[in-house]
């Protein structure tokens, strides 16, 4: 009975350690995505993320941001955009640059704060979503 | 008591201040000048004319919630505010202008005529002559704004579909072109005739060219001389942060007004100019380093402005309604910066430039602010917060002038009280 009831504290306590270890990896992961933010991104999506009417489109509210089309967003962090596209039915006029140089773990952090700032609530993105994503538009190239 | 009696006359005193700003429809302006609302919420407005009986033509960047892209308000009762309001076309733009009895109006590719009728209601809104075709659209800097001289000619600005004329746009490490190919097609201000059906670049005439994206452009017909004012190239931080900081981004380059004459070059995009050395610098893209003094065969400014405020619309002031000062001095709308993050963003204001013998005498003030709808002294941070964006100014024809804002759509008519 007495060893049951350790297990049970055992495995609760391992538990809460997992939930606190992940909440604290998703908050090191936002801080860093926050910090890529502002020096890759906050030029021109602005600090708000409102970004700026008929340039830059905003990334507060997007619905293509909270979206499910993660492989997408992570095309666009790494080779740019540069084709007329509406988005939520405005159109922007700016070329977005490419941001090569961005490792996989730095983008699952920038899509996961901007998935998660403002008014977004939408999940955070995984290293492993972000690899999927850039295995599937390497195919897709080909 | 005491303490309290003075925070009551504070209230009081704030009340008031903030009473005197909305009867000014939110703006600040110099003594004895008032301003209303004449419309509101007619969609993306950004140029804007006017016809000799005081009816105004706005064009709308995008079809607006009726589905029309040109807009004409009427005060019929002349109570300031108009009533009524109508609207027609399709196409997007920036471009509007009253010559005559003609309504031109400009696509992000094309300029249209209409002919107007006595009471300057649009004859033909369905079948305009289309004047010039197949400009360059390529979605950057796509604004055709158009003005004209006293012999019909239009001058119309073909923005540059591009930031420096890197071999890949806005690429750090993305060396400039040189020659710059898209001066060929775009890149400068184009002349055509205004009275000839159907033409397209081989009709029309390269008037002046290294002049990335102009939006807003006049016809000084006190000198018979065009005058055009530059957005400035973007992002020096960005793409070459070891020669500049975000600081001196945020004041580099100036935006530029100029007094153009035929075959001027401005130099976009192999200088720009440095509104605290007051010199043309070579731009980093063609190997200039901040400090590398760019070539005199390119035009200096008349004006130059602090950086990145987009300015959007120039009006040579013609009317008597305003003090002396003002007549046949330049009007300068500016939209509102976004690349001075992550420092405050400045502009959203009408600036105005006294002349005096026909020449910008280099020196300009606010004439109209609180735009943005922020308190006197505070900054807009983010632009898209901005609650409105000055653009296109025209002037009625009892002297008042008209400012459009193409976010919500307000227009706003600022006239002096003798």
């Amino acid at each position: 009975m007495g060893n049951k009831r350790g297990n049970f504290f055992t495995i609760t306590c391992i538990f809460i350690g997992m939930m606190l270890s992940t909440q604290m990896v998703n908050a090191q992961n936002l801080i860093k995505g926050k910090k890529i933010f502002e020096t890759r991104c906050l030029v021109c999506h602005q600090a708000d993320g409102g970004g700026v009417p008929n340039m830059n489109p905003p990334l507060d509210g997007s619905t293509a941001v909270n979206g499910k089309d993660i492989a997408r967003m992570v095309k666009i962090i790494k080779n740019g955009l540069d084709e007329r596209v509406a988005i939520d039915g405005m159109y922007y006029n700016n070329a977005m640059i490419a941001m090569p140089d961005l490792t996989a773990e730095n983008i699952a952090d920038v899509l996961s704060y901007i998935r998660n700032s403002w008014s977004n609530k939408a999940g955070l993105v995984s290293l492993a979503q972000v690899n999927g994503a850039l295995v599937k538009n390497k195919s897709n190239k080909k | 008591m005491k303490k309290g009696l003075t925070l009551c006359c504070l209230a009081l005193c704030i009340n008031a201040v903030s009473g005197i700003a909305q009867d000014n429809a939110g703006l600040t302006l110099p003594a004895g000048f008032k301003a209303n609302l004449f419309a509101e919420n007619v969609g993306s407005a950004r140029h804007i004319a006017i016809t000799k009986s005081g009816v105004l033509f706005a064009k709308l960047n995008y079809p607006n919630k009726e589905g029309n892209s040109i807009v004409r308000l009427e005060d019929a009762n002349q109570d300031g505010i108009a009533e009524k309001i109508s609207g027609w076309g399709k196409y997007g733009g920036t471009g509007i202008y009253v010559k005559g009895n003609s309504l031109y109006a400009s696509s992000n590719e094309a300029i249209f005529k209409y002919e107007l009728n006595s009471k300057d209601e649009v004859v033909n809104p369905l079948s305009p002559v289309t004047i010039v075709s197949g400009l360059i659209d390529r979605r950057q800097h796509n604004s055709k704004s158009i003005t004209f001289d006293k012999a019909n000619n239009i001058y119309v600005n073909i923005g540059a579909y591009s930031n420096a004329c890197q071999t890949k746009d806005r690429t750090p490490g993305s060396e400039g072109m040189k020659p710059c190919p898209i001066l060929d097609s775009a890149g400068g201000i184009w002349k055509f005739d205004g009275s000839k059906a159907n033409q397209t670049y081989k009709d029309g005439k390269r008037y002046a060219t290294g002049l990335r994206n102009v939006v807003g452009l006049d016809w000084n017909t006190a000198t018979n001389q065009l005058f055009v004012a530059q957005h400035g190239r973007d992002q020096l931080n960005t793409f070459f942060p070891n020669l500049y900081t975000d600081a001196q981004n945020a004041e580099l380059p100036a935006e530029t007004f100029y007094a153009i004459n035929e075959g001027d070059n401005a130099g976009w995009p192999y200088v720009y100019y440095d509104p605290s050395q007051h010199k043309k610098m070579v731009a980093p893209e063609y190997g200039g380093d901040g400090k590398k003094e760019g070539s005199n065969e390119f035009k200096d400014p008349a004006v130059a402005f602090p950086a990145h405020m987009a300015p959007m619309g120039v009006l040579f002031y013609t009317g008597n309604q305003f003090p002396e000062k003002y007549k046949n001095g330049a009007f300068i709308s500016f939209h509102g910066s976004w690349n001075r993050a992550p420092l405050p963003q400045e502009g959203f204001f009408v600036a105005f430039v006294p002349f005096k013998d026909g020449k910008a005498t280099g020196e300009w003030e606010i004439f109209a602010n609180g735009f943005a709808g922020v308190e006197n002294g505070v900054k807009v941070t983010n632009t898209s917060k901005a609650k409105a964006r000055p653009c296109g100014l025209a002037q009625g024809p009892d002297g008042s002038i008209y400012v459009s804002d193409d976010t919500k759509g307000s227009i706003f008519k600022i006239s002096y009280l003798k």
